[in-house]
């Protein structure tokens, strides 16, 4: 097993006197998709928002490339190199592909925005990413469909070189067709060599593409496994009692004194 | 089709990628279909304001044989100055999905400091103007920091700077009184005229300079194979900006005096190069700087610009110091067309002109959408209401009424054009 990319150890989270996360470790390896499943509630969304530098860890380290590091907003974070791709997408309807993929990080020449350079490194990142599916980098995003919205926002964060990126319900709102495309884009994103972080509650999907689960259950990691070592219905006691079997969480969560 | 099943049988990726984007070759149909299409879509722009424009001088020059001549035009120009300028600034707050109720009082306020300046200071006028256009900034910056900061709602905080800001030429001019505004450069704005020659060099520097650019900008689009116009199109552009330009520069260099044997008027007034000058400056930034493209953004969608990284309060404040500015602009040109500040200045309907003004000429009051052009196109048509009016001897109220009606039209076709874009997804 490779080194991990992004490495949690032991973060523990409170907001007043709720414990919403206890003594999380979670590591995203490069290459590969690492699904974070768990049930509403279970701390997916705060992991998810620590990862991203919008929360603080009351305590645990973040470590990125081996190196413990300090994040004290998103854009430390981006500066790493880790890239959140949310749920809601966030991104302007009135503004094109190409301006929304460089939203914030607009390339300039003397005169002004680039346009020539930003549209070129549109083209050659969807191009990589063997998007084929819009009709033109200069069309409002207001025009896609779900999935090609989806796949801008992906491509936007494959944009900047980064290492590590995480998808946020990237299928939720999708048809048939358009899931599979996006699945097809997380996938290859790990055979670039990323480490890929798939957020989920579908279970087709996360064992489809993921080479790894990690379960969350009441705040705690219920397990952290390969994917080709657990069945549906295992993931699924997992997400919904904290364990299956020998895997999983030994005495009662609630009660454990871990 | 070959080719099609080729590509899709090869596993690795594809090496161009968009085979799908036909826009690379696009001709002048594609193009005109693509607008037609972008009309359909609800995407109207300013082809309203162009149409009610076209409409109006149509009527206005049937019903009065001294509308369309050269003395009324140059006077309408001069009369849209001031509401052009001041829509320009709505057009800021406007794009970011604000309002700013005061910009009229604003500009009134910082007139007053001008005057003020000029008279009892002796100030130059350049160094009164830069007191006025401060003035604005401060008052920008004040309405900008409460709606980013607390969260106040711009109706609320602008309504209040709208009352507030009234007692300013009130105190310092006192009721029924008015500063007299004639400074040579300041009042020549509106009664001197730009040198026949002068106005004619400039006018071909910018036809000269736009078909420079808009054929460079070509050039290294189609180099690259990226998305461009087609040539036949800029070429058209070219022309369309040239006849207008040449054609009004030829038609205010003309003598048009109404006795012209006596004495003799000609040549562009002042106004006119100020407002292109603004245009072209906000144009620049609204296009191709970064601060414009954010500004787009948070009007777009607040929530995405934050998290690119965009410092939303600011854009936010700055909207408003930019709108404040403009409107302190746009009072000295008020000013400066009726030779006089009264405490009444900016009180009136300059506000409500210009919303209507910028709406009308395709900016989206409900954020996103807008060019500084629209507050041209839209100033000129709700300038040439009250000129085409006051030709025909109409009582001021027909004025009112027509005006409101213009800019409930204008509101009604942005929120349809809103509908239909968000169901045609243009």
């Amino acid at each position: 097993m490779p080194e991990p990319l992004l490495e949690l150890r032991g973060v523990n989270k409170s907001f007043g006197v709720v414990h919403v996360l206890h003594d999380v470790d979670f590591a995203v390896y490069p290459g590969q998709v690492t699904a974070l499943v768990g049930d509403n509630g279970a701390g997916k969304s705060t992991l998810v928002k620590i990862i991203a530098g919008i929360y603080g860890r009351d305590s645990g380290d973040y470590v990125f490339e081996g190196k413990k590091v300090e994040v004290h907003g998103p854009r430390d974070v981006a500066a790493l190199g880790i890239e959140i791709v949310y749920q809601d997408l966030a991104l302007c309807d009135n503004l094109d592909i190409v301006e929304n993929m460089f939203l914030g990080r607009e390339e300039t020449s003397r005169f002004g925005l680039d346009e020539v350079t930003m549209e070129t490194r549109a083209r050659e990142t969807l191009a990589s990413l063997s998007v084929r599916t819009v009709k033109s980098v200069r069309q409002s995003v207001a025009s896609l469909s779900g999935g090609q919205r989806q796949t801008v926002a992906i491509a936007k964060a494959v944009l900047w070189n980064s290492k590590v990126v995480l998808l946020d319900e990237p299928t939720a709102a999708l048809g048939v067709a358009q899931t599979r495309q996006v699945l097809d884009l997380v996938r290859r994103l790990a055979d670039r060599g990323l480490g890929v972080v798939l957020i989920s509650h579908n279970m087709g999907d996360v064992l489809e593409v993921a080479d790894r689960i990690t379960a969350l259950y009441l705040g705690r990691v219920a397990a952290d496994v390969p994917a080709k070592d657990v069945t549906h219905s295992q993931i699924v006691e997992l997400i919904t009692a904290g364990r299956s079997g020998d895997l999983g969480i030994a005495e009662n969560a609630l009660t454990a004194d871990v | 089709m070959t080719t099609d099943t080729d590509t899709a049988s090869v596993p690795s990726p594809a090496p161009s990628g968009f085979d799908n984007d036909n826009r690379q070759a696009a001709t002048i149909g594609d193009s005109a279909r693509d607008y037609v299409n972008r009309l359909r879509g609800g995407d109207m722009g300013s082809l309203p304001a162009i149409l009610g424009l076209v409409f109006l001088f149509a009527v206005f020059a049937s019903l009065n044989d001294r509308f369309l001549t050269t003395y009324n035009m140059a006077n309408l120009v001069i009369q849209s100055g001031s509401i052009i300028v001041l829509a320009m600034g709505i057009v800021f707050v406007l794009l970011i999905g604000e309002i700013d109720l005061s910009a009229g009082v604003a500009g009134g306020a910082s007139a007053t400091i001008i005057a003020l300046m000029l008279i009892d200071y002796d100030w130059t006028w350049w160094a009164a103007t830069l007191a006025g256009v401060a003035v604005g900034a401060v008052i920008g910056l004040a309405i900008g920091s409460l709606v980013a900061f607390l969260g106040i709602p711009s109706f609320v905080v602008t309504l209040a700077f709208f009352l507030a800001l009234q007692a300013v030429p009130l105190k310092l001019i006192g009721s029924g009184g008015s500063l007299r505004f004639n400074d040579a450069v300041l009042r020549g704005l509106s009664i001197k005229n730009v040198p026949v020659t002068a106005g004619w060099i400039a006018a071909i520097l910018i036809v000269v300079g736009f078909a420079a650019l808009s054929l460079w900008r070509y050039r290294s689009l189609s180099a690259k194979g990226l998305v461009h116009k087609p040539l036949g199109l800029v070429v058209i552009q070219i022309a369309v900006l040239a006849v207008i330009v040449l054609g009004l520069t030829a038609l205010l260099s003309a003598n048009r005096a109404p006795n012209p044997e006596l004495f003799e008027i000609s040549g562009i007034p002042w106004v006119a190069p100020v407002v292109i000058a603004l245009l072209l400056f906000w144009t620049y930034v609204l296009t191709k700087s970064r601060f414009g493209r954010h500004l787009y953004a948070v009007g777009g969608n607040a929530e995405a610009a934050r998290r690119a990284g965009i410092n939303v309060k600011r854009v936010r404040i700055m909207a408003f110091v930019i709108c404040s500015s403009m409107a302190a602009i746009s009072g000295l040109l008020a000013a400066s067309y009726t030779g006089k500040v009264s405490p009444g200045s900016g009180g009136g309907n300059e506000l409500l002109y210009a919303v209507g003004a910028a709406v009308i000429g395709g900016t989206s009051l409900f954020g996103g959408r807008g060019r500084a052009l629209d507050a041209v196109i839209g100033g000129l048509v709700i300038a040439t209401i009250p000129n085409g009016l006051g030709l025909l001897n109409q009582a001021s109220y027909i004025n009112f009424l027509v005006t409101g009606g213009v800019l409930l039209l204008a509101a009604s076709v942005d929120a349809i054009s809103r509908r239909r874009r968000s169901s045609a997804g243009v």
